[in-house]
Order: C-alpha cells, then structure tokens, then sequence
C-alpha cells in the first residue's frame, strides 16, 4: 500500500521514532531560551500599560528617571506606529487614545530590571474615559461609538451554496440551535520575550516566536522600511500554540525601537500576569443556525449565522472568521446553505490566533446541532452523522472538490466499537442517582494549508544547501515550538535524499540565512514546507555530486487542480484536509457539577505520520488542550479587564486531570504531501469540545449550549430544570429540545 | 558571557555559544560580588548595603553571595549563579517551572527565600549531570520523548528525581501524585509519566 520510496532503507518506515534533535538540551537545562540569553550592556524594558478599556490620554507623568533610563512612545517610532499585519489599526504603542486595558502605552528602559519596573510602577496615566464596548451584546447594541470603521465590524461575509430559499419552502422541519464559546488562553509555559541588539549597520532582534518574517516586516515597519537591515532571529521557544503568531511583532516592534533610541541592546520579556491580561486570545464565538430537513430526515439546508468577538484591534480576525466560516456545516454535506459572519470590535483584550483558528469554535456548534437534530429525531447520532458526512467526490460547503478518500466511516466504526459507543450511549440516557455518566461523539476535519488564497499569496520558499562535506542544511523560516518540526522535516530530507538523519541540519531560523517559507502556523508546515523539502531534495538527489557545494531553493504554487475564488468564497478553501474523530465517556457529580473524564478515543486521519512518536505527543496534547477547552478553561473579562491573571486562576489540565487517551491514525496519503503527509497539529484540538459536551448533556439530561462546561453551568443546568413546569420543553430524557425548537 | 564587549558583531552561533559558556555548572561571582563580600568578612557584619550574606551550596559547591533578603531562591540561581536551567514559569509557586531539590526534597525555587536555603544543600537541573552524560532520569526524558516544547521539563525532571528518592519503585499512581505539582501545557503527561518509570527501572538495574 505504501509507495516504494517510502523507506530510505528496507525495514526503515519514516513513521518509525528516531530521536528528537533538540531532546539532550531541553532535558538537560541547557536549552537556552529568551529570558535565559543576556549580552553585554544589555538593558530591561518595562511596560507601561492603560488601565482603561478606552480612554483618551490626557496626561503623561514620569517620575524622575536616574541617569541611564529612559522611556519608549508612539513619538520615538522612526517609521510607522502600526504593527504590519493583515490590517493596519494595531500600534506598538497608543497613541492619544487607548483601546483596552492592558494596552502598552510606554516603555521603561534601564541597566536593571528591577530599578526598570520599580520605575514603570510610578508612571502616572491619567486619562478621559469614553464609552467603552465591553462585550458582544454592547457591539451588537451599538450605543457606544465605533471603534473600527463606521460598524465596528472588523470583517463580514457571506457565503451561498445551492438554494437556501428554495430549500426552506421545501422542507418539512425546521430546527433551530444556539451555541456560544468562550476566550482561551494560550499559556505557553514560556512568557513572550525578545532581545533586541543594534549592531553596525544592522538590527537583530532574537526573539520566542513563530513566524520570524511576519516579525521582519513589522520591525522595519517600525524602524522605517529601508533604513536598517533588519534580521531575526528564533531562539528556543517555550511553547505557542498560536500565541506568538502575531503578539511577537509588537514586541519586537517595541524592543527595535528602543534598542535604536539607546544604541544598546534590550530585553523585553512579559512577566505572567502580564503575558495573561495583555497579549491575544481565541475569540469568544456565537453561532447560530437555521436547519431544514426533508421528508427523509435529511439535511436539506443550513442558515448559518457566526458572530466573533474581535478585541480592540483586528490582527488575524479576518482569517479566522474565514476559517470558522469554512468549517460551519463540519464534515456534512449541506445542499443548500448559506453562512454569514461577522468579527465585532470590542474595549478588551484583542483575539488572535489559537491553534485550531476559529476552527474549533464552529466545529463545537456544528456537531453539537447534529447531534440535537439526531436526538430530536430519535436517531443514534453516529447513524446520522454518518449519513451525511462528506465522501470522496462530493462538495465542501465552498463547491470545493473533496478529492481524497475519506476514511470517516470505518474510523468513527472502529472507535466507536473500542469506545462501547452503541451501548453507552443506548444506557446512560436512562442514567440514575448522584453520578452519571455519558458519552459523546464528534466528527471532525481541519484543513492542511492557509485558508482560501493564504499559500498562493505568501508562496513559500524554502532553501536545501550541500555543503563541501555532503552534509545538508535545511534553510526555512518553519519554527520549533515543541511540536517537533525539527523531528519530522529532516526526516523528510533525510529520507528523500536517502542519507542517514544524522547528516541534516536544521537550525532555528535567522531571517540572513532561510528564505521566507512561511509562518509555522496553519498545519502547513509537515505539508506544505515538507512538500517543498522533500521536491528539493528529490532535485538534489538527481543531481548530486559529493564534495560539491550546492544550494537548491523550491517556491510553492498550488498544485493545478486547485481553485479559489477569493471575492466569492468559491472553490478550494484548503489544499487538502485531514480528518478526525473523538469519542470522550464521561462521569458526572450531580451534587458538586464536577466532570470525571473516564477516557477519550480518538481517530485522526493525518495522511500518513512523518513519525508515530511525535504525532502521538500531538494527539495527546492537543486532546488535552481541547478538554481544557471544554471544561476548565474559564477566562472571563468583565469591564474589559481579564479576571484570571495567574495560572492558579486559569486552570489547564493537570497531571491528574489527564484520562486515559486511546489514539491512532490511519493511513490515507495525499498525494501532493511528502510521503502522503498532510497535517495534524491542529486537527487534535478541534473535535474535542463536542464530544465531550455531547456526554455531559447525555448524563445531566440537560442541554449544553456553551463552553467551557464549568461545574456551576451545570448544576444551573439541573436546577433549572427541576424548577421547570411539568409542561416544559424539556423531556424527561436527555433530548435538549429546549434550544433545538422544532416547527413543522 | 563571550568576550564581546562591544556587541558590534556578534554572530548567531557565537551569540548562542557565548551565552552557554559558564553557565555549565560553575558559579562564578561578579567581581563586585566578591569584593563586597570581602569587606562584610571584614566587617564583622553580614549586612551590607540593605544586602545579607548567605552561604549555601549548589550542586554540591559551596556558595557565598550577597543577596537582597526579597530576592527568591530561582532569582538567586537564574540571575546571581547563572544556572539558567531552573525557568520561572508562574513565579507563584503554581505551576511547577522552578523546582529544585532542598536537602533532597523537591521545592519551587520562585517560592522560597533564598535565604531561607543558607546552609542548605540545592540541586538543579545542571546538578544532575554529570560532566556531559546526562543523569538517568534525563536519559529517560530523552529515551521517552517526555516533552515538547521543554520549557516545564527542568522542573518535571527535578519533581521525578525527588520522586524516585522518596519511592525508588514508584507506582503509577505515586507517579502521578508525586509529579501533580507540575504543569505541562503541551501536555505531555503520558510521556512524562513514562519517562519516571523508565528512569526508576533504569536506576533499579544500574
């Protein structure tokens, strides 16, 4: 089944474990990481941030600096106060006006640390305040003034698939559902940091990061596009997870800043509280919908209406909208379907990117309104997801092409066997006394690649070079964050120029050295920047000649069948897609609302695993994150300002809160991905939060219509439903037909 | 630190090296340290400059810095020793990053005076190895993939070696508990959880 040059050597699979490169330092101590780095005469900067979620600045009071201090402001920007994004409304520092709290308005800079933050504690900032908009519902209301353009809208789009109109007269129910999610934070262990080092002629900032050239263009944005060289540099970095995708450029902007200022170097590193209440979060999301079902029960129309909270500035929102947009009828086939989104400005702390992108927000709604449409209906819902989800062949909700087998059936099948699934789910319905249990299920997919017309507008470079002793040097911008790039793409070189591993190279990227092959984000980089590798290298192998020197450079284009059409939303979203399905049993405390998770199974469909080791450490920990995401991770922000500031507040999962995770992958390569690979470190995120709140909703007999399910949702839950008329709309069963109202 | 003072052209792999040199284990004081702690000896007062004199060792060296009484134990180790390997992750005593041995016992170093450790015995990270052989448990770290990102696994590692001093043959669930004070956000607890079986089975048979 698998093609021959799948082995580098017989017997030698590249799915088998090899060593990771950066094991020995990490488990030694002898990793260096930001905060770890120091270099003569180096200087700390301190920020200074509002206290206001919007405010204009009518003052600004410095205590008296001792010799050796200063402070960094809008005004000491050489170039441009907007950090380079997608848009431009995002400053390194406020200006006159301030947008959320937690906002940086100055920097204190100084030879010590501690003097430096001692310093930035007694800057006085008094302000005006304005009419903030503190949450959805006041965007939605729209009484305070915009703060984005003239309908504080960051982005909106529709888009069509067939006839919804036509759709809606011809059917015979209608079933309507309401979800919302919440913020979650990253809480990377390593706290954003950067160093920034003025040297002769040039400015290199190093820095904890995920995307060293979205980093490059926002420093020269900052420092004035053509006046210094500008390099950057990733160190080792302490985990990301989307979290310093955007952030690290204003910090970066920040520090290049005031390193020019004070022709010296300076270290700008977050303490937690800080890197908590003031850099980027999952958007909070609600999501609507509007199902129409024919005679048979079948799905025959979808009105899907998404709604996300922004924060003050708009970095990423617009893709993520599109990406949520894009996942909005999930693994199904929707003949007729409309979908509309919308990202809302709002005084708190802005969204950004979180690994699964919006994905995980609209896969939430989606399964969970099928599996209140199967409920409603009295169907199993593994029977009725099935039935509908998308075969090789058919069309995703853009008109896409779903050209790869989907392998769905037989992997929810064969998970659902190893789970109990039909039993459980027959049994626990009819759950009594304090304890309950339930069991869940969700289908999901993510797509490989940026979204829509994200690959063809960066178009990757990546760069191979054979020094004089055959060894060869992996030139990319792809980061090591922990997920293991610096694993799986030398063995995709390794394996294609079939020379043992040890000869590959791969270093944290230096913007002087590596093209630009992208941003370490999307689940593009095992496809996508490994697609480029392994054609590179296939290239050199061709032409190889030992003890020569050569460089070989790969830019990526789509491959020619795929088309998209930007202005319409038509065609291939993604390159390619991967696939996922997660059961979670659960037991719930009726009397406490405490959720016991008894364990998780999970199927992913990842083409083929660049190495099974590493793929499981995304598995695991992408499950673990998503639990988080369903049951703990409460961050909430009241008057716009964050309320869970320390990690003790901010509960992620523990060793003790870990279940048992069964996981595997099954074997389905794409064809344009190295050895059939396309992604997975996002993928393992996505599906988790259905499941696991289609078990809870099964043992409280309740409906769970948000996360995270925290255990004071659910006891409200179960109150409230004993405080329920005996007419109610809730059945005695577990059907939550309270949200999924039904006209016939 | 490498010898370049003036920062003009430092290379990446020389800036990275530079950074790594003496830091590998021995705690060299600043100059200034030195002489300060001099003049207290001096003295006859172990207070100098609101600044008190602690005598402790660290990985089995003996230690004499003046430190600022506020000053923590992980501050002390990161900025006074330079042993950079012990992370502040939370630097509230929640989250596990900073754990080091006290007299063989696991602590979190951001939650302790350092002066609370005088004439106490600390081991780090660096402690463990020895020369440039990783310590067993490390070994096991790296044998098991037990971590992402690394940035929590100094302190995992430290949480494992206090484990496996107290139950040399732990169980899965004293495993569990004895590591419970450590966060992983990549979580990779399973792997971790491994990795201190393997370790304990290692040192059994050695």
């Amino acid at each position: 089944m698998k093609p021959p040059e799948h082995t580098a050597t017989p017997g030698n699979d590249i799915a088998d474990p090899v060593a990771r490169p950066d094991a020995a330092a990490k488990c030694a101590g002898t990793a260096r990481y930001l905060a770890d780095l120091a270099v003569p005469g180096m200087l700390h900067a301190r920020t200074v941030r509002s206290t206001r979620p919007r405010a204009r600045i009518t003052s600004r009071r410095l205590p008296p600096l001792p010799a050796g201090f200063f402070v960094v402001e809008a005004r000491d920007i050489p170039g441009r106060n907007r950090i380079r994004m997608l848009d431009d409304d995002w400053p390194f520092f406020a200006e006159d006006i301030v947008n959320h709290i937690g906002e940086p308005i100055l920097l204190v800079v100084g030879p010590e640390a501690e003097a430096t933050a001692m310093i930035a504690s007694r800057v006085i900032i008094e302000y005006e305040d304005l009419p903030p908009i503190l949450s959805l519902d006041d965007a939605l209301a729209g009484l305070a003034p915009p703060l984005y353009g003239e309908d504080n809208c960051f982005a909106e789009y529709s888009f069509h698939k067939g006839d919804l109109p036509q759709a809606r007269r011809a059917a015979r129910q209608m079933v309507k559902d309401g979800f919302s999610t919440g913020f979650q934070e990253h809480l990377y262990l390593e706290p954003q940091g950067v160093l920034a080092v003025p040297e002769a002629g040039r400015l290199t900032v190093y820095g904890s990061m995920q995307c060293p050239y979205y980093v490059k263009k926002a420093v020269e944005q900052a420092v004035g596009e053509g006046r210094h060289h500008v390099r950057i540099v990733q160190t080792v970095t302490g985990g990301a997870f989307g979290g310093k995708e955007d952030y690290p450029s204003l910090l970066a902007g920040q520090a290049a800043v005031a390193a020019l200022k004070s022709g010296r170097p300076v270290r700008l590193v977050l303490d937690r509280t800080e890197d908590i209440a003031a850099t980027t979060k999952r958007h909070p999301s609600r999501i609507d919908f509007t199902t129409f079902l024919d005679e048979n029960d079948d799905l025959l129309g979808m009105d899907v209406d998404i709604l996300l909270d922004g924060g003050a500035y708009s970095g990423l929102s617009s893709v993520v909208l599109q990406r949520a947009m894009f996942a909005a009828s999930g693994v199904y086939r929707v003949p007729h379907l409309h979908v509309h989104g919308r990202v809302l400005a709002t005084n708190q702390v802005p969204a950004g990117a979180f690994r699964g992108f919006g994905a995980p927000q609209a896969f939430f709604a989606i399964e969970m309104h099928l599996e209140n449409i199967a409920l409603r209906l009295g169907l199993d819902p593994l029977e009725y997801k099935l039935r509908h989800a998308l075969r090789r062949g058919d069309r995703t909700c853009t008109d896409g092409l779903v050209r790869g087998a989907v392998r769905l059936p037989e992997m929810a099948t064969r998970l659902c066997e190893a789970a109990g699934y039909p039993a459980k789910q027959a049994a626990y319905t009819a759950g009594q006394g304090r304890y309950r249990r339930g069991i869940g299920l969700s289908l999901c997919y993510h797509g490989c690649g940026f979204t829509g017309q994200g690959e063809e507008l960066i178009q990757g470079t990546i760069a191979l070079h054979k020094r004089a002793d055959d060894a060869v040097e992996i030139r990319v911008a792809a980061t090591e964050m922990g997920q293991g790039a610096q694993t799986v793409l030398p063995k995709i070189v390794a394996h294609s120029l079939g020379i043992p591993l040890d000869q590959i190279h791969y270093e944290n990227p230096d913007t002087d050295i590596v093209p630009d092959s992208g941003p370490t984000v999307a689940s593009r980089t095992t496809m996508i920047v490994g697609g480029l590798l392994r054609e590179a290298a296939l290239d050199l192998k061709r032409h190889w000649q030992s003890g020569r020197v050569m460089d070989i450079r790969r830019t990526y284009h789509h491959p020619p069948h795929i088309h998209w059409d930007q202005e319409h939303f038509r065609g291939d979203a993604y390159p390619e897609y991967a696939w996922g399905v997660n059961v979670v049993e659960v037991e719930v405390d009726l009397l406490t609302g405490l959720v016991r998770v008894i364990k998780i199974w999970a199927q992913f469909d990842v083409g083929a695993p660049m190495d099974e080791r590493t793929l499981r450490g995304q598995m695991e920990g992408g499950i673990a994150q998503g639990l988080g995401y369903a049951l703990w991770e409460k961050l909430e922000v009241d008057d716009g300002r964050v309320q869970q500031q320390r990690i003790r507040d901010y509960t992620i999962p523990t060793f003790m809160d870990m279940p048992p995770v069964e996981s595997g992958s099954v074997y389905n390569p794409y064809e344009f991905g190295p050895f059939g690979a396309k992604g997975a470190g996002e993928l393992t995120l996505v599906g988790v939060a259905p499941a696991v709140a289609a078990a809870v909703q099964q043992a409280i007999g309740c409906p769970v219509d948000m996360i995270p399910v925290t255990p004071e949702m659910i006891l409200r839950r179960i109150r409230n439903r004993k405080h329920a008329k005996p007419d109610s709309e809730i059945p005695p069963e577990s059907s939550p037909r309270s949200r999924s109202r039904a006209d016939t | 630190m490498s010898n370049e003072e003036n920062g003009n052209n430092i290379s990446r792999r020389k800036f990275i090296k530079g950074v790594g040199v003496g830091i590998a284990g021995s705690c060299v004081l600043p100059s200034l340290e030195q002489s300060a702690i001099a003049q207290a000896k001096e003295g006859g007062d172990a207070v100098h400059g609101g600044k008190e004199l602690l005598s402790l060792t660290v990985n089995g060296k003996p230690v004499r810095v003046l430190v600022e009484p506020r000053m923590t134990l992980a501050e002390l180790l990161r900025e006074k020793l330079q042993l950079t390997g012990t992370k502040i992750v939370c630097n509230q005593g929640a989250c596990g990053g900073c754990t080091v041995l006290l007299d063989g016992h696991a602590v979190y170093s951001c939650h302790m005076l350092a002066l609370d450790a005088a004439e106490r015995e600390v081991t780090t990270i660096e402690g463990l190895m020895t020369g440039e052989e990783l310590h067993p448990i490390q070994q096991a770290f790296v044998d098991k993939d037990g971590y992402q990102c690394g940035f929590c696994t100094p302190g995992q590692v430290m949480a494992a070696q206090a484990l496996l001093l107290r139950h040399p043959r732990p169980t899965r669930e004293q495993v569990l508990e004895g590591m419970s004070g450590n966060i992983c956000r990549c979580a990779a607890y399973p792997k971790i959880l491994e990795s201190a079986l393997a370790a304990a089975e290692k040192i059994r048979k050695s």
